[in-house]
């Protein structure tokens, strides 16, 4: 059983579509004892940093996610807030990978980076079986995560970013996989695959 | 590298597609659900939604579309028509869509871009703006309630303020081309993305391969939108997208 996180910023219908389209058990909540009873969480969000922090800290969500020990995918905003801190309204975020978040240079390029892009891998795990570098992924997003030793994707926009992090049981993905097509499916499929076999 | 993106665009009357051919092995032509996968199988980067049904409880009909829409296509969509409030807004959101469309309600009040980019975020607001050439042929003036009313409003500088207040891409319309077939209003498409630090799509005037690939590599169109062509089958996406690949334009493959 997968536990969506529902908060204000969650693209929920989005990530339970997706899951519904990979006949997966989940429930949408905010509920800790609900989701002390999942087998694994997905954390989505768009949105604004500052404004789903504020959300999720109003429902203490924020310690139960940093603390808990289940398998947590976050995804794009959700990614972001694994992170210290942000530029995006200058805020804390839940500070479980080391780093800030950085605004594109909009004299650079368009920003928001929005799209379908593709990734180059840095290191093998079983989130990305399947995913080559020639695969693309859509991706909306204003901020991004700097390159890390957490690191196990990079994308090129502007400059290199993160596209995949890990951190213990902790995996983020910038990209929407709800929203790429075959190559998005097959990387949830992987996340769930990873849940079933631990 | 960031790809252009191609964006069939269906028009929606009451639930259903309006024009179109009818597709070997679709069942329904008219059947936006069953069209819009058929353009995702084909390799559609986005799809764009109109709703043009003009009566009250087209509102009801459209959030069941949406719905059922989510539920079937796993590429980002945009729905537009007559969208007016927050409110609104969260409805078609909620019901799935990835981004809604704005048109004549921000023109009438521009603070809904902000309010609905502070609430929603920028990425799923989108200012729809409708231009038309001026006398003068150098500047364009913003048209609303679909093209029948004139604003007054320059449409450079109301692109820019949309931007300002919050408006996450632009959906830039040229009347004068749009149904004509005769290729993107160019100069238009130029001068706004040199205005412009967000994505631009381009609408209005598509009628040849050459034309879409004009709109990149001449307007800068970070993404292209088209209806009729694509619904007569006039041009198939998977040769569009090979034909802008051999231009040298960054588009995205699929069948890899």
């Amino acid at each position: 059983m997968i536990g969506i996180i529902k908060y204000q910023a969650g693209n929920l219908a989005s990530v339970s579509n997706a899951l519904d389209r990979l006949h997966a058990d989940y429930i949408v909540s905010d509920n800790l004892e609900e989701l002390e009873k999942v087998d694994a969480i997905i954390f989505p969000g768009v949105g604004h940093a500052a404004a789903a922090m504020d959300d999720l800290r109003s429902k203490d969500l924020d310690v139960w996610l940093k603390n808990t020990k289940k398998p947590v995918l976050g995804i794009c905003l959700g990614m972001q807030l694994f992170y210290e801190s942000s530029e995006e309204g200058d805020c804390k975020a839940l500070g479980i990978i080391p780093g800030r978040l950085k605004r594109f240079d909009s004299s650079k390029a368009k920003v928001p980076h929005m799209g379908w892009n593709k990734f180059e891998s840095v290191k093998k795990h079983p989130i990305l079986r399947g995913i080559e570098n020639k695969h693309f992924l859509y991706y909306v997003h204003g901020y991004y995560a700097p390159q890390s030793e957490h690191t196990l994707a990079t994308c090129d926009y502007i400059e290199k970013f993160t596209a995949v992090t890990n951190k213990d049981n902790f995996i983020g993905v910038q990209f929407h996989p709800e929203k790429s097509g075959q190559v998005g499916s097959l990387l949830l499929q992987n996340f769930l695959d990873m849940v079933n076999s631990s | 590298m960031l790809t252009r993106r191609i964006i069939p665009c269906l028009d929606i009357k009451n639930g259903r597609t309006v024009k179109g051919v009818n597709f070997v092995g679709l069942r329904d032509a008219g059947d936006p659900v069953e069209l819009a996968q058929r353009y995702t199988e084909e390799g559609a980067d986005e799809l764009v939604f109109l709703d043009i049904t003009a009566t009250k409880e087209k509102r009801k009909t459209l959030v069941k579309l949406v719905k059922d829409i989510a539920l079937h296509i796993n590429i980002p969509f945009t729905v537009g028509g007559g969208i007016k409030s927050v409110e609104e807004i969260e409805e078609i959101l909620k019901a799935g869509a990835d981004k809604v469309s704005l048109n004549s309600a921000i023109v009438r009040d521009s603070n809904l871009i902000t309010r609905a980019s502070d609430e929603f975020g920028f990425q799923a607001i989108v200012a729809a703006v409708d231009a038309k050439r001026r006398a003068n042929r150098h500047s364009w003036e913003v048209f609303v309630k679909g093209g029948s009313e004139p604003t007054g409003l320059d449409a450079l500088d109301w692109m820019e303020k949309t931007e300002q207040l919050g408006a996450g891409e632009i959906l830039l319309t040229s009347m004068d081309r749009d149904g004509t077939k005769s290729g993107f209003d160019l100069e238009l498409l130029k001068a706004a993305n040199n205005r412009l630090s967000i994505p631009v799509i381009a609408s209005g005037g598509a009628g040849t391969i050459q034309h879409c690939c004009d709109a990149v590599l001449i307007g800068n169109a970070d993404a292209v939108l088209a209806a009729s062509i694509f619904h007569f089958r006039e041009i198939e996406i998977s040769d569009l997208k090979a034909k802008m690949a051999e231009e040298g334009i960054s588009v995205r493959i699929i069948n890899n």
